[in-house]
C-alpha cells in the first residue's frame, strides 16, 4: 500500500452507508442514507461527497474497500436463490436436526429456525466416504447423470453440494461439481471442500449452503457496484473487507461471498486494533455500541482475535444456538442486546429488564417524540443529565426530557414507590452490567484477566457508558479514539490483505504423519498466497498457523499457535508443548497421561502492515478550559454530581478534566466519571485514567 | 455508601446469575465427560448460609434443577456448619443425597467474608467412569454401579485428602480424568466465589442475607401468582411406558389450591431389578421442570421459585427408588416424568401444554472390539446422543428430533467416525413418524450403524417407547412408536447389552411425537407442504388427513 494513495473504505450498514477517504492531506468521511434497492447508488453518492471534500478527483482513487452487512441481511431476510442441496443419502436432514436441542430450556412454545433449503430441495447421492478419505461407496456415474437431470428439471438457480468427510477427499464433489458444471456453464455451484474443508458436517453444509445462496444475488450486486464505478470514471480496483479482518479480491469474493457475513463489525475491530497499535496497547477490549446492539472483541498485540465458526441469523435475538452455525474465518465477538434504543420493562418479579427489543431509529426512544412510547436506555441518559437535551446529534434531535420522565413514570415506577430518576439509574446500571458481565465472561472464555485489559470504545453510545463499564470491570484506562461514527470505514483502510485456508484433517499426535501434514499446508499456503497475490503482488507477507487440537475423549479443541515450518516427526514434542501452553492459558492446568489429536488445521497469508506512526502520549496535563458546570448522575457515588462541560476539541493533546467532566462533540458526549480523569492524545483521542493511576 | 435499594438487590441478583453461567460454561469446557460437554450434565450454583439455593445456571439439564438445589442442605445437615472451615471443600456421589445417580459428583464448597461463614458455592458433573458397571442399567444393586463416596471433605482448610484421590483412582478406569473433573469441579467454585467477592467489595456488604431473603421473596412471590393463575382442583393422569422387565404405570395426581400445588405419584409401579430406578429427587426434579416451563418458565431458579412446587412420591416406587436399588439410568424414567405431569395439567389448562413426545434420550453406548483379539486392534468406546420427536403443541408442530425435557445435544457423525470404528451409514429423519393432529408431532430419526473392518460392536440399549408411543392429545393421534432391529428385519431388544456382528447394521428408529387435535383439522396446506417435503406419505395424507392429493 503506498501511502500517498489515494484509497476508499465504504460501510453499508443498516441504516447508514459510511464512506471514509484517506488522502495526502488527511481523511475525508461521510454518512449517507443506505440505499436497499441500489446499494450502489449510496456507494457513488458517498464517495463523490467525500473526494468532493477533500478536493480529489474521482479518477485520482487508487483503491475501493469495501464491506457490508447486505450479505447477512439476505440470509436473515430469506431473500436468496432457489437453492438445490446435494448430499449423501442418510444425511438429507442435517441442516434440519442440527444439534437436537433446544436453545431455549423453559420454552414450550419454542420454534427453531427453518434450514436455507426445505426438505424436497434436499437430493441425495448414494455414495460415502470415509473419515481418512476412504471411498466407502464408490459413486456412479449412471447416479451423477440422474442428479444432473434432477436440478435441471427442478430449474435452480444456485446448487450447494456437501457430501460426508469431503474434506478429507473431495472427489465425489468435485465429480458431482463437473458434470453440472458441463452441463450448465451459467449455475452457479458451491461445494464445501473449497467453501469451509473441515470436519464437522453441521458447519460445513450450513457454510456452503449460504455460500450458494447468497452468490448469485452478490455476485449480480458487486458486478454492478464495479460497472457503476467505472462509468463514475473511478477506475480503481475494488476490494473486500472479509469477516476475518482482511482484505480479498472482489473476484474472490464473487466466488465466496461467505466469506463476507461479518465484513461491517469486522471492520470496526480493526479501527480499534489501529489505535491499540498506535498507542503501543498490547491487551485491548474494544465496546462497539450503537442504537440496539453493543460488540465487544479481544485485541491482542493489534490484532483482534478471530475464530473459524460463528452463528448467524439467530432468530431469537442474540440467543445462543439459534442461528445457524458457519464455518469461516471471523472476527471473533460477543454481541449483545444492549444500545441506545434498548428497551426496559418490568418483569414479573419486579425487576428491570433492559433489551434486546429495541425501538431503533425509528420511532425511537420516548425522548424523541416520533411515537416511541417506551422508555429506552437513552431516555434514562437524558433523564441522569449525561445527555443534553439541546445538544442530541449537534443539536440535531431535540430531546424532550418530560417525555423521558412520562414513559419511565408509566411503564417502570408506576406502583413502586421509586422516582423516575432511581428507574434510570436502574435502566442504565443494569445495560452497564449486561455488557460487564459479557465482556468478563468473554475474556473468561480466552483465559485471561481483564484487569490487565484497556478498553478502546467507540460508536455513538460507548463514550456515554464506557467509563461506567471500566469501574465494574476494575479496568483503569479507556481510550476513546476520534472519528468513531465511521469506524468500520475507516478500519477498512487499515485492513492488510489476507485469506485464511482451512482442512480438516484428523490426526493423534502419537500417530503423527509428518509428510501429509507437510504436503496439506503446502497446498494451504499456495492457496492462500494466491488469493494475496491477487490483490497485494509484490507486498511482504507473514503466514500464520493454526492446529486444532483436544485430549483424546474431549469434543471440541483448542486453537494451538504454531510456526510454519516444514515438520519432522520429531516435532511431535514441540508441537505437544505448544498444545499444553495453550491449554494452560485457557484452562489453567494440562492434564499428564492422556492422548491428544489434531482436527483441524488454518493457515493464514497475509500482507504484513506498516508500522502505525506511534500516537504521543499524554498521562497527565493542564486544565482545560470548561464551558459550564452541568450535573449528572454518577452511577458508582449514587448521587447527581457537579460536574465541569468541555468541548473535545479542548481537550488538544496534553490538556487535562478530573472527572465529574462531560465532553461533548457533534457525534457523541463522553462521560467522564469522578473516579476517572480525561486527558486529550497527540492522535486527538481521549484517554481516560482512573485517578488513582493505571 | 448509602443503604442498599431495590435496584441495587436487582443489579446483585442480575450479577449473580451471571456468576454462576460462568461457573457452568468454565465446567462444561473443561470437563472429560461426554455428558457434561454435549448434555450440559452438570449444574452450578449459589446458596445462602442456610443452604437455601439464590442462583442457578440456566445451563445445564433439568435433571439437576431440584435436585442440587436440595442437596446442599444434606451437606448442612451431615457435616454442621460450626465444622466448615475456609478452604473447606465438600464431596459427594450419593444418588439420593445428590442428583440421583453415582456418575454425578456434587462438590460444595463454603464460602466466608471476614472469617464469616456467609453461603456455598455448589456444582455438580457427570464424570467419565466411577468404576462398578460402568454406565448402564444391568447393575442389580448400587453397589454394583460403583464407587459411592459419602458427603465428606474432599479438601479440609485448603488441604486435599490425599487418601480420598488415592481411593478414588484406584476404583474408577480413568483416573486422570475423573479426579481431573473432580478438581475442575472444585476450581470452578472457586472462580465462583471470586467474583462474589468482588461483588460485595463493590457493594459494600459483608453477607449475603438480605439479599437472599430479596431474591427467594420476589420469586416465591412471582411464582405462587403464576400458580395462582391456574384452575383450582385435583387433576389425575396416568400414562403406561415400557420399563426394563416390565411395563411400568405412571400415575400422578396434581392439587391446585389457590396459590398452592402438590403433585403426588402414589398409584405409580414398583421398583425395577434393573438401574432404571430413579431416586425420588430427580423424579422432583423432571416434575417441577414440567410444570414450571408450563405455568412460571420466566422466574429464575432458586429455593423460592422451586418450593412452591410441592412434589411427591412413595418411597419404594419405581419414581421414588429405596436404596439400595440400582439407578445408573435413571434418566430413562425422569425423562418421560413432565409427560405425564403435563397431561395432568392438561386438565386444568387446556391448550397449554404439549402432547406427549419421545422424551426419553436414545443415547447409544457403543463398545467396539475387535474380530481377531490378537489383531491389535484397540478396543474404542463411542457414546452418541439421539433424540426422538416432540409431541405437538397446541397451536405449532412438534418439534423433530429434538431434546425435549432433557437439554442434549448430538454430535456430528463426522466426528464420531474419527474417533471409533463405526460407519453411520444413515441418521435422517424418520419419514410418517409424527403422529398425527392438527398440529403434527415432531418426527423421530433412523439411525444406521455398522462396524468397520475388522470390528463388532456391543451396544447398550436403553431405550422406551417402543411398546407404547407417545399419545396425541384432544383427538391428535399417537406418534410412531421405536423400533431397534437390524437393517434385514430382525428384531432386536430395546433394553440392555447386544452383539452387532461385522457385516450386519444396526437400524434405530426413534419414536416420534403425539398429534394435537384431530387430524382433520390441520390445515391442508400444511398437509400439502409435509408430503411436498416428505415429512409424511401419501398414503397417511389419506388415511390420517382425508386429503387425497
Amino acid at each position: 500500500m503506498i501511502p500517498s494513495s489515494i484509497r476508499v473504505g465504504v460501510d453499508i450498514g443498516g441504516t447508514f452507508t459510511d464512506v471514509a477517504l484517506s488522502h495526502s492531506g488527511g481523511l475525508s468521511t461521510c454518512k449517507v442514507l443506505t440505499n436497499y434497492r441500489h446499494p450502489e447508488q449510496a456507494i457513488l453518492d458517498g464517495i463523490s461527497i467525500a473526494a468532493e471534500q477533500a478536493g480529489v478527483a474521482l479518477t485520482a482513487i487508487d483503491q475501493v474497500i469495501h464491506g457490508t452487512t447486505l450479505v447477512t441481511n439476505a440470509l436473515i431476510e430469506r431473500r436468496g436463490a432457489k437453492l438445490a442441496f446435494i448430499t449423501t443419502e442418510g444425511f438429507r436432514d442435517v441442516i434440519e436436526m442440527r444439534s437436537e436441542n433446544r436453545f431455549e430450556q423453559y420454552d414450550l412454545n419454542l420454534s427453531l429456525p427453518v434450514p436455507l433449503v426445505p426438505r424436497q430441495h434436499r437430493l441425495t447421492l448414494n455414495e460415502r466416504i470415509g473419515p481418512a478419505g476412504e471411498v466407502l461407496l464408490p459413486l456412479d456415474a449412471s447416479e451423477v447423470e440422474v442428479m444432473v437431470r434432477r436440478v435441471l428439471d427442478g430449474g435452480y438457480e444456485a446448487v450447494a453440494i456437501g457430501l460426508m468427510h469431503s474434506y478429507a477427499n473431495d472427489t465425489h464433489e468435485v465429480q458431482m461439481e463437473s458434470a453440472l458444471r458441463a452441463a450448465a456453464p451459467d449455475m452457479s455451484v458451491s461445494i464445501s471442500s473449497v467453501i469451509a474443508p473441515q470436519m464437522r458436517e453441521l458447519p460445513r453444509f450450513n457454510t456452503v449452503i449460504a455460500n450458494a445462496y447468497v452468490q448469485p444475488q452478490v455476485a449480480d450486486y458487486l458486478g454492478r457496484l464495479v460497472t457503476r464505478l467505472r462509468e463514475a470514471r473511478v477506475a480503481a480496483p475494488v476490494f473486500m473487507l472479509h469477516s476475518g479482518g482482511g482484505l480479498i479480491s472482489v473476484e474472490t469474493a464473487t466466488e465466496q461471498p461467505v466469506r463476507l457475513l461479518e465484513s461491517g463489525p469486522a471492520g470496526g475491530a480493526i479501527y480499534a486494533a489501529d489505535f491499540a497499535r498506535a498507542h503501543g496497547l498490547d491487551k485491548v477490549l474494544s465496546l462497539d455500541m450503537g442504537g440496539t446492539t453493543a460488540k465487544i472483541c479481544l485485541i491482542e498485540d493489534g490484532r483482534p482475535k478471530t475464530a473459524n465458526t460463528f452463528e448467524v441469523a439467530r432468530t431469537y435475538r442474540f440467543k445462543k444456538g439459534s442461528g445457524m452455525t458457519v464455518s469461516t474465518p471471523v472476527v471473533e465477538m460477543v454481541e449483545i442486546g444492549a444500545g441506545g434504543g434498548s428497551i426496559a420493562s418490568i418483569d414479573t418479579m419486579g425487576r428491570i429488564q433492559v433489551g434486546p427489543k429495541s425501538a431503533g431509529s425509528e420511532p425511537g426512544p420516548a425522548c424523541y417524540q416520533r411515537g416511541g412510547e417506551e422508555p429506552t436506555v437513552t431516555d434514562s441518559n437524558l433523564l441522569l443529565g449525561r445527555l443534553d437535551p439541546e445538544n442530541f446529534a449537534g443539536g440535531a434531535i431535540p430531546l424532550s426530557p418530560a417525555a423521558s420522565d412520562q414513559a419511565v413514570a408509566l411503564r417502570l415506577t408506576q406502583g413502586t414507590g421509586s422516582s423516575t430518576q432511581e428507574a434510570a439509574f436502574g435502566v442504565t446500571e443494569m445495560v452497564d452490567e449486561n455488557m460487564a458481565n459479557a465482556a468478563r465472561v468473554h475474556t473468561v472464555e480466552n483465559g485471561r484477566d481483564i484487569e490487565h485489559f484497556t478498553m478502546v470504545g467507540f460508536g455513538g453510545g460507548a463514550p456515554l457508558h464506557a467509563c461506567r463499564l471500566c469501574e465494574k470491570l476494575g479496568i483503569r484506562e479507556l481510550l476513546i479514539p476520534p472519528g468513531a461514527g465511521v469506524g468500520s470505514a475507516i478500519g477498512f483502510l487499515k485492513a492488510p490483505f489476507s485469506y485464511e485456508a482451512t482442512r480438516g484433517m484428523f490426526q493423534r499426535l502419537s500417530d503423527f504423519d509428518a509428510t501429509a501434514i507437510n504436503e496439506m499446508l503446502v497446498e494451504l499456503e499456495a492457496e492462500a498466497a494466491a488469493f494475496v497475490r491477487a490483490g497485494a503482488a509484490d507486498a511482504r507477507t507473514r503466514t500464520q498457523l493454526t492446529a486444532f487440537m483436544r485430549y483424546s475423549g474431549q469434543g471440541w479443541e483448542i486453537p494451538v499457535p504454531l510456526e510454519r515450518k516444514t515438520f519432522l516427526t520429531c516435532d511431535r514434542e514441540t508441537i505437544l508443548s505448544a498444545f499444553e501452553e495453550a491449554y494452560l492459558t485457557l484452562f489453567g492446568r494440562t492434564i499428564d497421561g492422556l492422548a491428544c489429536e489434531i482436527t483441524n488445521w488454518s493457515l493464514i497469508v497475509a500482507t504484513v502492515l506498516p508500522d502505525v506512526p506511534k500516537a504521543s502520549r499524554h498521562d497527565t496535563g493542564a486544565p482545560a478550559e470548561p464551558i459550564r458546570s452541568r450535573r449528572f448522575f454518577d452511577a458508582a457515588e449514587r448521587r447527581m454530581v457537579d460536574a465541569q462541560e468541555v468541548e473535545r476539541e479542548a481537550l488538544s493533546p496534553g490538556m487535562s478534566v478530573d472527572g465529574p467532566a462531560v465532553v461533548v462533540e457533534q457525534e457523541t458526549t463522553t462521560i467522564v466519571t469522578s473516579a476517572y480523569r480525561v486527558i486529550g492524545q497527540g492522535d486527538g483521542s481521549l484517554l481516560l485514567r482512573h485517578k488513582e493511576g493505571a | 455508601m448509602s443503604a442498599l435499594t431495590g435496584i441495587d438487590f436487582q443489579i446483585m441478583w442480575n450479577r449473580l446469575i451471571a456468576v454462576v453461567e460462568e461457573q457452568a460454561t468454565t465446567l462444561i469446557r473443561t470437563a472429560f465427560s461426554t455428558s457434561v460437554r454435549e448434555a450440559g450434565d452438570l449444574s452450578a450454583g449459589l446458596f445462602d448460609r442456610r443452604g437455601r439455593m439464590i442462583a442457578q445456571a440456566v445451563t445445564g439439564t433439568p435433571g439437576h434443577v431440584n435436585a442440587m438445589a436440595e442437596s446442599v442442605t444434606h451437606f448442612v445437615a451431615e457435616i454442621g456448619p460450626q465444622e466448615m472451615f475456609e478452604g473447606d471443600v465438600l464431596i459427594t456421589n450419593d444418588p439420593w443425597l445428590g442428583t440421583g445417580h453415582l456418575h454425578d459428583i456434587t462438590i460444595v464448597s463454603p464460602v466466608f467474608r471476614k472469617s464469616m461463614h456467609i453461603g456455598y458455592f455448589a456444582c455438580t458433573a457427570h464424570v467419565v467412569d466411577v468404576g462398578g458397571r460402568g454406565f448402564g442399567p444391568d447393575g442389580n444393586e448400587v453397589y454394583e454401579e460403583g464407587l459411592l463416596i459419602p458427603i465428606m471433605k474432599f479438601a479440609e482448610r485448603g488441604a486435599v485428602s490425599k487418601d480420598l484421590i488415592r481411593l478414588i483412582r484406584s476404583n474408577v478406569r480413568t483416573p486422570d480424568q475423573t479426579v481431573g473433573d473432580i478438581y475442575s469441579l472444585a476450581a470452578c467454585n472457586e472462580a465462583g466465589e471470586r467474583r462474589l467477592q468482588s461483588m460485595l467489595d463493590e457493594f459494600g456488604i459483608d453477607d449475603i442475607d438480605a439479599l437472599s431473603d430479596f431474591i427467594i421473596e420476589a420469586s416465591r412471590k412471582a411464582t405462587h401468582a403464576a400458580i395462582a393463575e391456574v384452575p383450582n382442583g385435583t387433576f389425575e393422569h396416568t400414562m403406561e411406558v415400557d420399563g426394563y422387565e416390565a411395563p411400568v404405570h405412571m400415575s400422578v395426581r396434581l392439587e391446585i389450591d389457590g396459590d398452592g400445588l402438590i403433585a403426588d405419584f402414589e398409584g405409580t409401579s414398583g421398583m425395577s431389578k434393573f438401574g432404571v430406578n430413579c431416586p425420588e429427587v430427580y423424579t422432583r426434579a423432571y416434575a417441577c421442570y414440567g410444570l414450571k416451563c408450563a405455568i412460571a418458565p420466566q422466574v429464575p431458579n432458586n429455593t423460592g421459585s422451586l418450593e412452591p412446587f410441592r412434589i411427591t412420591a412413595p418411597e419404594g416406587c419405581i419414581l421414588a427408588a429405596k436404596r439400595p436399588a440400582p439407578v445408573s439410568v435413571r434418566h430413562v424414567m425422569g425423562h418421560l416424568v413432565p409427560d405425564v405431569v403435563l397431561g395432568a395439567l392438561h386438565k386444568a389448562l387446556p391448550n397449554m401444554v404439549p402432547a406427549e413426545g419421545a422424551s426419553a434420550l436414545w443415547n447409544i453406548q457403543i463398545s467396539s472390539r475387535a474380530i481377531d483379539p490378537l489383531s491389535g486392534l484397540p478396543d474404542r468406546e463411542v457414546l452418541m446422543f439421539n433424540s426422538g420427536g416432540t409431541g405437538a403443541r397446541p397451536a405449532l408442530d412438534g418439534l423433530s428430533a429434538t431434546a425435549f425435557p432433557s437439554g442434549v445435544s448430538t454430535m456430528s457423525v463426522e466426528a464420531t467416525e474419527q474417533v471409533g470404528p463405526i460407519t453411520v451409514w444413515r441418521k435422517d429423519l424418520r419419514e410418517g413418524s409424527g403422529g398425527a393432529g392438527a398440529q403434527r408431532g415432531g418426527l423421530g430419526q433412523t439411525i444406521e450403524i455398522e462396524a468397520r473392518e475388522g470390528y463388532d460392536f456391543y451396544f447398550n440399549a436403553m431405550f422406551d417407547r417402543v411398546k407404547n408411543p407417545a399419545r396425541g392429545r384432544d383427538g391428535g393421534l399417537p406418534g410412531s412408536a421405536g423400533r431397534v432391529e437390524l437393517s434385514d428385519g430382525s428384531q432386536l431388544n430395546s433394553k440392555g447389552r447386544q452383539l452387532v456382528k461385522n457385516g450386519q447394521r444396526l437400524r434405530l428408529s426413534l419414536p416420534g411425537g403425539g398429534g394435537y387435535g384431530a387430524p382433520g383439522d390441520r390445515d391442508p396446506a400444511h398437509v400439502a407442504a409435509d408430503l411436498d417435503a416428505g415429512l409424511i406419505s401419501q398414503d397417511q395424507a389419506k388415511s390420517d388427513y382425508g386429503q387425497d392429493i
